[in-house]
């Protein structure tokens, strides 16, 4: 179809339509709702796991100012392993341990995925208050916890929701991915697609992966928004920006 | 010969075909950003003459770089075609608009006034200025933005196998999880290969952009 005409576009659209009105398409262990309820507990587990494990630590280091090193290592890494490549190792390393196939190397290599945004914001944020505002809780006679939990999260509390959302993105969009290794997942249907070159089918599943991966996006935005002081909050919508450490010497900060 | 479960003769034995593989995800992620930067050029400008674009132009690219790769790609599919090299590079370069365009008008807006008038005293025109003094001041920043583009792209080009196109996903996928005894060896390969990459053009470009801006060298030395 290199070069469709208006015609065959409104017709391959028809198809299109005609595959998402098919009921098999609504049922079975291929349909829509199975491989959707499949897509989002994996990436609720996945996304909690990271939450479990990556708030505590960047709030620790935060807090404390110990390990920035670690912050970095980390953030590097996280760029830098691909989320195919995650993925990939898990399956391989897990399947002599009889894990290999199902849900588990999936739900592993997205916990790995969302944890870096969740460190790394959660320590940018608490790095970012106002040290002064910090002493004088200290001066006012508060123990550590409280300093933690009454002045820094709730100012930080932007900042760290934007490292979920960074999170809750990657690992809802890469969980697409878990067909490539037998996971199953939205991403199957297309993989399935893919493998007898059913165009339709393709087009017809990556509109439903991508409308689920917009409402993420634009979910949790919603939802940082709520966490930001009325009087702080900018446009409705501002794409996720994940906070960034270590920046070079001599690079000027955002004016 | 083998070194714990990683069988180095395998390594040996495909050193061509891995090779092939590494070229071609280069010349991928090149095309890629080769691509994305002009784009974004284009878009900074834009949004440099007209400010009202900023908000509407970042938040598109922001919706296309929520969209995950694997769906863009096949969301191209009807229109350029399965599994080809033009399907890949529109979503890898659509990848690529979000950051390259926010640090390029970030940039372009750190340049200070004084510079700016200072320029503007000197007779320069609109395109001399822009050549000569507003992009050489906003190249830390718009470089911070390729350093992340291309590592990210990197990243993504891996996906590129999953349609049937080379790379080293070719390698951590469609070789890795085949039930061969090299399958960690091929995965290892591919992902060692893929953040070797991303170290190398990383470090590269820092030091391509402090060859290009001495003085900000010299201002940190102070």
């Amino acid at each position: 179809m290199g070069a469709a005409g208006g015609c065959d576009v409104i017709e391959f659209l028809g198809e299109v339509a005609a595959w998402f009105a098919d009921p098999g398409t609504w049922s079975g262990r291929d349909g829509i709702p199975a491989r959707l309820v499949e897509h989002l507990w994996i990436s609720g587990v996945s996304l909690a796991a990271s939450v479990g494990v990556g708030l505590p630590l960047g709030l620790l280091i935060g807090h404390t100012g110990r390990g920035a090193a670690a912050v970095v290592a980390i953030a590097n890494v996280g760029r830098a392993v691909p989320s195919l490549g995650l993925m990939g190792l898990a399956f391989i390393l897990l399947l002599p341990l009889g894990l290999g196939v199902g849900p588990v190397p999936t739900i592993v290599a997205l916990t790995a995925l969302g944890i870096p945004p969740i460190v790394v914001n959660a320590y940018v944020g608490l790095r970012e208050v106002d040290r002064d505002l910090v002493e004088a809780a200290r001066g006012m006679g508060m123990r550590e916890r409280d300093v933690l939990r009454q002045v820094e999260i709730p100012i930080a509390l932007p900042v760290i929701l934007a490292g979920v959302r960074t999170s809750a993105v990657q690992i809802v969009a890469t969980a697409t991915l878990a067909a490539a290794i037998g996971g199953g997942t939205l991403g199957q249907i297309i993989y399935i697609g893919f493998n007898v070159g059913d165009q339709v089918r393709i087009f017809g599943a990556a509109v439903v992966v991508a409308a689920l991966s917009i409402a993420t996006e634009i979910g949790f935005a919603a939802l940082q928004r709520a966490g930001t002081s009325p009087g702080l909050r900018g446009r409705p919508y501002v794409p996720t920006e994940p906070a960034q450490v270590g920046r070079e010497a001599g690079e000027p900060m955002n004016p | 010969m083998t070194m714990g479960p990683v069988d180095l003769g395998w390594i040996v034995d495909n050193l061509d075909r891995i090779g092939g593989l590494l070229l071609e995800h280069l010349v991928l992620t090149g095309i890629a950003i080769g691509i994305g930067l002009v784009i974004s050029f284009a878009l900074a400008l834009l949004i440099r003459n007209r400010p009202r674009w900023y908000g509407p132009v970042i938040s598109a690219t922001g919706i296309l770089y929520a969209i995950p790769s694997l769906a863009l790609f096949a969301l191209l599919t009807p229109l350029t075609g399965l599994g080809t090299v033009l399907t890949a590079e529109i979503a890898l370069v659509s990848y690529t608009l979000l950051i390259l365009t926010r640090n390029m008008v970030e940039g372009l807006r750190a340049v200070p006034a004084d510079a700016i008038e200072a320029a503007n005293g000197m007779g320069y025109t609109a395109v001399q200025r822009l050549l000569r003094v507003e992009l050489p001041l906003a190249l830390p920043i718009i470089v911070a933005g390729i350093r992340i583009a291309t590592v990210t792209t990197v990243g993504l080009v891996t996906v590129t196998a999953l349609i049937g196109l080379g790379g080293l996903g070719y390698l951590i996928v469609t070789i890795g999880t085949s039930r061969g005894s090299f399958g960690l060896t091929a995965t290892l390969t591919g992902v060692v290969l893929a953040v070797g990459v991303a170290a190398i053009a990383d470090v590269a470009l820092l030091w391509l952009q402090r060859a290009l801006t001495p003085w900000a060298r010299r201002g940190a030395a102070t």
